[in-house]
């Protein structure tokens, strides 16, 4: 194939070339930035909360009316209660669980003396029935006994843990080279140590947002052994034997109402529906992004094929006589397909110099990452593949332009 | 002679009638999907008080000094987004503004009077008298409380219309008690429909939810040892346990916003904050010199980021998608006109000057830009009713279209496109009689 015919006659159409490159840059650049984009947050909506079976972890808020003064004793009372009823395996109390976007944070450090924290890490109570409610994996040290677990008055308690649990995601950054389980964190309450009595594989902090509160310490979470007695809303949390989970959600409302009707239960669903709820937004971007590019490629791919069809109608008589002098189908159709080629290369090359300072300025202006180069790449086969597509149904046309053509007159 | 052109426009576009279609379509869907992200946009980037937006300040104090170990990543400024309930009634003691309120929100179960009906869970806001008339919220019946309601820590509340529906079934409640967690208040007014997007005052919860349902005298709030239900930050000094520790304790957990009408009055009030954080210093609570910072409702919204990354980065998607069509229709556009490059040259020899057939052919381009814009305003429509169907209920609320919204499209729509247009129309009145005459 020669070149220089192809570029000469694209001399004379200059800004229509330019025209369709430049859309196929731009095309480029948005396509392998929202595809980057998707691919975060469906990898963020992805991530794992530690808990082993989602499904059959129901979770349900409960807040007294008034503020009790046996508040204590009757959370016991519910929690006995859920524990007896059919289909359920275990049951505790606590302030937040992962996937709900609201709870307490705590700056950890291991010495009285250090003026900034070690870590920063989601703070869950719990007792010795927390990690077998949550379906939590336990890969060091042991679980909390009875005698641990204390009482805690609201939040103003200020009363420190006798032991704590932490996830390996902590564990790692306090500990980078130790077993962490018998070493202590400092407690700014007491002005003491606390011991680290066991490590869990993962316990997912509660906010999930990209790039906002908890993104920096996604997997750093401890276990307080509190029975949290607070005048807000607290969240029990069941474990339910495989496929009763449904069961469970009807009649675990209807127990504690028989036990006491002077409270509120607010809602009553499995972790798997607060995850579907918590990532909604982010889904939504997802789906709106892939319905942007789809239109993208098909508004750059008529684009195209309208420019190519009016290049072709304007040299139909040039084709008849190229056609008359021996160029067969092929090399017709090759000339276009060519030309295509040139014209989406040069927009290619500029799409990725377009993307990749896109992506640069949404680095600084947004919470963003850094585009992975193979995006781009993609991104231009892609748009060139789409041109060589949009291409071929003028080119064929140009193709059937018979030779005769040459013959008669314009 | 408009006329005219239109009629010489809408015959040349029936003329090619799939060239046509493709760059309506291409500058509807263009329109359609920029549309859809800017009335996201625009909804986060209402100004939620627009008469007053100038002379509400939200009032940051540093109250945990420079050494402090944490304050939200990012913050430049080293300042807490909340202010400390030691310095909530400092300043409201002071009243050092034409009006201000210390606010929180919290919440209780309310039990209804019915004792059929199960107690259920109400959004609760503990504010001062000066929260309704400084942000003008209409009530239906009844009035706010009073300063001596204030005072004395009263058992009054303010109700939204939807909880007086919901508790009361509607009507003048006012003088009705609610029981609160066991406490009766009693009614004294009944709010119309107010909810203030983005919820500006207390950005931490629900930006853009409803809000709180029913309000209570803070002083009276605190009495009842109500903690707060939105964000409570103790990286500071946790103080001492109890209640009373919370009180007296670093803790930061309350709003508070001042009217402050002139000019004059932002300066008097700037220099009373600084006054009174070295008074602070002076009395050894602070160790560290005076670090205080008002802001208006715009300035506040842009500094706690109301509109969210999501919606700016699909502001800018939507957008350069609207580019790509355009220069699609820009593309088409010229084909067109380039093809009926004959057409011109028998009427510029008949006479038609320059100036004619440009105005010809960027009208025929605002017409194409009219129709597109009619499309992108029903694709516009479909989008957002898809955006409600994608997104959680709060950013459903953001999907609303409003009239303005549809001259913005139309504009736009035409204003691109006759500007997308004048390319290729400059071609054509460049056109030269005399080689088209010959070329036929």
């Amino acid at each position: 194939m020669q070149f220089r015919p192809i570029l000469s006659a694209m001399r004379r159409n200059k800004v229509g070339a330019i025209l369709i490159a430049v859309q196929m840059a731009i095309t480029l650049a948005i396509l392998c930035n929202a595809l980057f984009i998707i691919q975060q947050r469906v990898a963020l909506s992805e991530r794992p909360t530690g808990v082993d079976d989602e499904a059959n972890v129901v979770v349900l808020d409960n807040q007294w009316v008034g503020n009790p003064p046996d508040q204590a004793a009757r959370q016991e009372g519910d929690l006995a209660a859920l524990r007896s009823l059919p289909g359920v395996q275990d049951a505790f109390a606590t302030n937040s669980v992962p996937l709900t976007d609201s709870g307490s944070t705590e700056g950890i450090s291991l010495h009285p003396d250090q003026k900034t924290a070690s870590a920063r890490a989601a703070l869950y109570f719990g007792d010795e029935h927390a990690i077998a409610s949550l379906g939590l994996k336990l890969i060091a040290g042991r679980n909390f006994n009875a005698d641990e677990v204390t009482e805690k008055v609201g939040y103003t308690d200020l009363k420190s843990p006798a032991a704590i649990i932490i996830t390996k995601g902590l564990a790692d950054k306090l500990f980078p080279n130790a077993n962490a389980v018998g070493q202590s964190i400092y407690d700014d309450f007491s002005k003491g140590q606390v011991p680290i009595i066991g490590v869990i594989d993962r316990l997912q902090v509660p906010w999930v947002s990209a790039g906002g509160w908890g993104s920096t310490f996604n997997d750093s979470s401890f276990i307080v052994p509190f029975h949290i007695v607070i005048p807000f809303p607290v969240l029990y949390v069941i474990h339910t034997q495989p496929g009763q989970a449904a069961a469970v959600i009807q009649a675990a409302p209807k127990k504690l109402f028989d036990i006491s009707r002077a409270r509120v239960i607010g809602k009553t669903r499995p972790m798997t529906a607060l995850r579907t709820e918590i990532y909604k937004d982010d889904k939504g971007l997802v789906v709106i992004l892939g319905i942007v590019c789809v239109a993208l490629l098909a508004v750059t791919a008529f684009g195209i094929v309208g420019l190519t069809s009016y290049w072709v109608a304007q040299r139909r008589r040039q084709i008849g006589i190229r056609r008359a002098l021996g160029a067969t189908r092929n090399a017709i159709i090759q000339y276009f397909q060519t030309e295509n080629l040139l014209i989406a290369g040069a927009g290619a090359a500029i799409g990725i110099a377009l993307a990749v300072s896109l992506n640069l300025w949404m680095v600084s202006a947004f919470a963003m990452q850094r585009l992975n180069t193979g995006y781009a790449l993609i991104g231009a086969v892609v748009v060139m593949l789409l041109g060589q597509a949009a291409v071929l149904w003028p080119a064929l046309k140009a193709a059937s332009i018979p030779p005769a053509l040459a013959t008669r007159a314009a | 002679m408009f006329n005219y052109y239109l009629g010489l426009a809408l015959r040349s576009l029936k003329r090619n009638i799939v060239l046509t279609a493709l760059m309506i379509a291409a500058v509807g869907v263009g329109i359609g999907a920029s549309m859809t992200t800017l009335t996201v946009f625009r909804a986060m980037d209402n100004d939620p008080i627009p008469q007053k937006s100038r002379q509400l300040f939200a009032v940051q104090i540093d109250n945990w000094g420079p050494d402090s170990k944490s304050i939200v990543p990012g913050d430049m400024e080293h300042l807490q987004e909340q202010i400390s309930y030691i310095d909530a009634i400092g300043l409201m003691d002071a009243k050092a503004a034409h009006r201000q309120a210390a606010m929180y929100k919290t919440g209780a179960a309310l039990t209804p009077a019915n004792p059929d009906v199960l107690p259920f869970q109400v959004q609760i806001r503990a504010t001062y008298t000066d929260f309704f008339s400084m942000f003008q919220t209409p009530f239906q019946a009844g009035a706010p409380w009073s300063t001596d309601d204030d005072k004395n820590r009263a058992d009054v509340a303010v109700i939204t219309q939807k909880l007086n529906d919901k508790v009361f079934g509607g009507g003048n409640s006012v003088g009705k008690s609610i029981n609160l967690d066991g406490h009766e208040f009693r009614v004294v007014g009944v709010l119309g429909v107010w909810a203030p997007t983005p919820q500006f005052y207390d950005l931490n919860n629900d930006q853009y939810g409803e809000g709180a349902e029913l309000y209570i005298p803070f002083t009276r709030a605190i009495d009842g040892q109500m903690g707060s239900w939105g964000n409570n930050n103790c990286s500071g000094d946790p103080g001492q346990p109890g209640w009373e520790g919370r009180l007296h304790s670093e803790c930061v957990w309350i709003q508070f916003w001042a009217e402050l009408p002139a000019a004059a009055d932002v300066a008097a009030y700037r220099a009373f904050l600084n006054n009174y954080a070295a008074d602070q210093q002076r009395s050894g609570r602070f160790h560290w010199p005076a670090h205080t910072r008002i802001r208006d409702v715009r300035e506040w919204l842009v500094y706690r980021h109301a509109v969210s990354d999501e919606v700016r980065i699909l502001v800018l998607v939507s957008f350069s998608f609207l580019l790509v069509c355009l220069l699609n229709a820009m593309g088409l556009m010229l084909a067109k006109i380039m093809g009926r490059a004959g057409d011109i040259g028998v009427r510029r020899a008949l006479g038609a000057s320059r100036r004619a057939i440009f105005g010809q052919c960027l009208i025929e381009a605002g017409v194409v830009g009219f129709a597109g814009g009619l499309l992108g305003l029903a694709l516009t429509a479909l989008g957002l009713m898809g955006l409600r169907s994608l997104l959680s209920e709060e950013a459903s609320r953001l999907t609303h279209f409003s009239p303005a919204d549809i001259s913005i499209a139309i504009v736009l729509a035409v204003l691109a496109t006759t500007l997308a247009g004048l390319y290729p129309t400059w071609r054509a009145a460049q056109v030269q009689p005399a080689w088209q005459l010959k070329a036929q």
